[in-house]
C-alpha cells in the first residue's frame, strides 16, 4: 500500500473551552477524491483550514503534501486585480499571463483573463477560484463547499468540471459539502463528521458519471442521511437501510 | 366533522379584492431638461444680488455688486496681483499638504500594519485630535513666528488627521477573508501588504484625501487671515481695511475654485484607482 497523501492522527482543536475537533483521524490516498459531510458548525471548515495550514493551534499529528491549494465557498478573488492576475497571484516570479490563461482555459474562461472579477457571475468567479487553485499544481486540493452558493444548473455543471479537472490533474481532493447527493456524485469515499471526529464512512463503488436513480446510489444516500439524522423522503421502503 | 384534514387542499379562498395597476402616463406639457432646471436657482440668486446692488438696497460697503466683483477680478488678474497671491497660497497649501500627508500616511501604515504600532500610535493620535486645530494658531505663532512656517504647519496638521484616520480605518477594514486567501496562495508579509492590504485600503484613503484637501484650504484661510504679507489671505485683509468688499468676494471665489479643482483631481484619481469597482456600477 502506498504512503497516504494526508495522514492525521489524534487531532484536537479547541476554541476557548469549546472542543471542535476531538481525536480526529483521517487518511487520504494520493489521487483519491474524498467528500466530507456534516452538519453546519460541526467543524468541517476547521479541519480544512488546518489541512491548508491556515490554522496551526492544534494538538496531534497532521501530515499533508507540500503543495496544497484551497477553494473557499466564496471565491475570494482580489477585486482590484484582473482575473488573470488573480489566478497567478502568489506564485513566485513575474506574473505569467500565458500560464494564467492556460488554466483559465481549463475551466472554460480563457477569454475572461482581462476583466475585473466584479463583472463575473457567481459560477464564473468560482471557476476562476478553481483555476487559481489548480495553477499551483497541488497534490492536495481542498474545496470548502465551493458550490454552496450556486444555483442548481450552474452547480451541476461545476460538479462535472471538478471531476474532469480531478481526472486530468490526479491530485487528492478533500471536498467539504453538506449536500449528500453531491458527495455521492463526486467522491470515491464519503466521510461523515460528527462530534468532532469522523463518525462514519462509505466507499462509493459506482462508475462515473453517476445516476442518482441507481439503486446502490439510493441506498447509500439513505444510509448517509440516516447518519446525519435526516429521513430520506425520496427513498422507497424497500431500500430504506438498516442501521 | 369540523376537523380539518391536513392533507386536503385548502378550500376556495374568500373573495379576493383586486385592484387594477394603471399604466403610468407620461406627463405631457412643459418639461425642462434637468440641467436647465438646476441652473435656475443659482441664476436667480445672482440676479437678485445684482438687482439689490443696482437699486442701492445693498450698499457696496456691505457687499459689492456682482458686476464690480467681476471687474475687480479682471483688474487684479491683469496687474498680476491675484496670480501671485494664488501662487503663494497654493505653494503653502501644497507644502503643508505634502508634509502633513507624508506624516499621516507613515503613521497610518505603521499603526495599520503592526499591532505594536497600533498600540503606540492610535491612542496618541486620537488624543491629539480632540484639540481643535484652529485653536493652535496662537501657539504656532509663538513657536514658529509669523512667516511661512506657522501657516504650513497649520495646513499640515489639518491635513494629517482625516488622512490618518481614513487610511488607518481602510487598512483595518480590509476583508479578513481576502487576507486569509492571500496567505493560502503563498503571499508573504510584504506580498500581502502590497497585493491585498494596500489596494484594499485605497477607497478609505481616497475618502481621507478628499477630506484632507478640504481641511487644507480651510486651514489656509485661517492661517492667512492671521498676519500674512502676501497670498490670498493678505489680499483679503488689506481689502478689509479699505472696505473693498469686491476684492473680498473675489478672494472667496478663488478659494472656492481652488477647493473645487483639488476635489476634481481627487475624483479623477479615484476613477483611475478604483476602476475595478466602477466597472460594476457602470459609471
Ligand atoms: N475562529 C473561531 N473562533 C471561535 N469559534 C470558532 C472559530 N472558527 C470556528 N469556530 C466554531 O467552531 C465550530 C465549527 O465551525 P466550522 O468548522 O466553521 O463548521 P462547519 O462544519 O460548518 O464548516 C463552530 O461552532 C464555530 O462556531
Ligand atoms: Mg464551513
Amino acid at each position: 500500500m502506498t504512503e497516504p497523501s494526508v495522514r492525521v492522527r489524534g487531532l484536537n482543536r479547541e476554541f476557548g473551552d469549546r472542543r471542535v475537533l476531538t481525536d480526529l483521524d483521517i487518511d487520504i490516498q494520493p489521487g483519491e477524491f474524498v467528500a466530507l459531510l456534516g452538519h453546519s458548525g460541526c467543524g468541517k471548515s476547521t479541519l480544512l483550514r488546518i489541512l491548508a495550514g491556515i490554522d496551526a493551534e492544534i494538538e496531534g499529528v497532521v501530515e499533508v503534501p507540500q503543495r496544497r491549494a484551497v477553494a473557499f465557498q466564496s471565491p475570494r478573488l482580489m477585486p482590484w486585480k484582473r482575473v488573470w492576475r488573480n489566478v497567478v497571484l502568489g506564485l513566485p516570479g513575474r506574473p505569467d499571463r500565458d500560464l494564467a490563461i492556460r488554466y483559465l482555459d481549463e475551466v472554460g474562461l480563457g477569454g475572461h483573463g482581462g476583466v475585473w472579477p466584479k463583472t463575473l457571475s457567481g459560477g464564473e468567479a468560482q471557476r476562476v477560484s478553481l483555476a487559481r487553485a489548480l495553477v499551483r499544481e497541488p497534490e492536495l486540493l481542498l474545496l470548502d463547499e465551493p458550490f454552496g452558493a450556486l444555483d442548481a444548473l450552474t452547480r451541476a455543471k461545476a460538479q462535472r468540471l471538478v471531476i474532469d479537472l480531478w481526472r486530468q490533474h490526479g491530485c487528492a481532493v478533500l471536498f467539504v459539502t453538506h449536500d449528500v447527493e453531491e458527495s455521492l456524485l463526486l467522491a470515491d469515499r464519503v466521510l461523515v463528521m460528527d462530534e468532532g471526529r469522523i463518525a462514519h464512512e462509505v466507499t462509493v463503488d459506482l462508475p462515473r458519471p453517476r445516476d442518482v436513480g441507481d439503486p446502490t446510489f439510493v441506498a447509500l444516500r439513505g444510509r448517509l442521511l440516516g447518519w446525519l439524522g435526516v429521513r430520506d423522503a425520496s427513498a422507497r421502503p424497500d431500500t430504506t437501510p438498516a442501521s | 366533522m369540523t376537523r380539518a384534514d391536513p392533507l386536503a387542499p385548502p378550500g376556495p379562498p374568500s373573495a379576493v379584492r383586486r385592484v387594477t395597476v394603471e399604466p403610468e402616463r407620461r406627463r405631457s406639457g412643459l418639461t425642462l431638461p434637468r440641467a436647465v432646471r438646476r441652473t435656475i436657482g443659482p441664476v436667480a440668486f445672482l440676479l437678485a444680488w445684482y438687482v439689490a446692488s443696482a437699486t442701492g438696497a445693498l450698499p457696496p460697503d456691505v457687499l459689492a455688486s456682482p458686476v464690480d466683483v467681476v471687474s475687480q477680478a479682471v483688474q487684479l488678474t491683469a496687474d498680476g496681483e491675484l496670480t501671485s497671491a494664488i501662487l503663494t497660497s497654493g505653494q503653502r497649501a501644497l507644502t503643508g499638504f505634502l508634509l502633513g500627508g507624508s506624516i499621516a500616511v507613515a503613521l497610518a501604515l505603521v499603526a495599520g500594519l503592526f499591532r505594536l504600532g497600533e498600540d503606540l500610535i492610535d491612542a496618541t493620535v486620537g488624543m491629539i485630535r480632540t484639540i481643535p486645530w484652529v485653536g493652535l494658531i496662537p501657539l504656532f505663532i509663538i513657536w514658529f513666528g509669523i512667516d511661512e512656517t506657522p501657516k504650513i504647519a497649520l495646513v499640515a496638521l489639518a491635513v494629517s488627521f482625516p488622512l490618518y484616520f481614513n487610511l488607518y480605518g481602510g487598512i483595518r477594514a480590509v476583508d479578513a477573508q481576502l487576507i486569509e486567501a492571500g496567505r493560502v496562495l503563498g503571499l508573504g508579509r510584504v506580498g500581502l501588504i502590497r497585493h491585498v492590504i494596500l489596494p484594499g485600503a485605497v477607497p478609505g484613503a481616497l475618502v481621507g484625501l478628499r477630506y484632507a484637501l478640504g481641511s487644507a484650504w480651510l486651514a489656509l484661510v485661517f492661517g492667512e487671515t492671521v498676519n500674512a504679507t502676501e497670498g490670498i489671505g493678505y489680499l483679503m485683509n488689506t481689502a478689509r481695511e479699505f472696505f473693498q468688499t469686491d476684492v473680498i468676494v473675489v478672494c472667496l471665489v478663488v478659494y472656492a475654485i481652488l477647493g473645487l479643482i483639488s476635489d476634481f483631481i481627487v475624483r479623477l484619481l479615484g476613477r483611475y484607482l478604483l476602476s475595478w469597482r466602477s466597472s460594476f456600477d457602470g459609471t
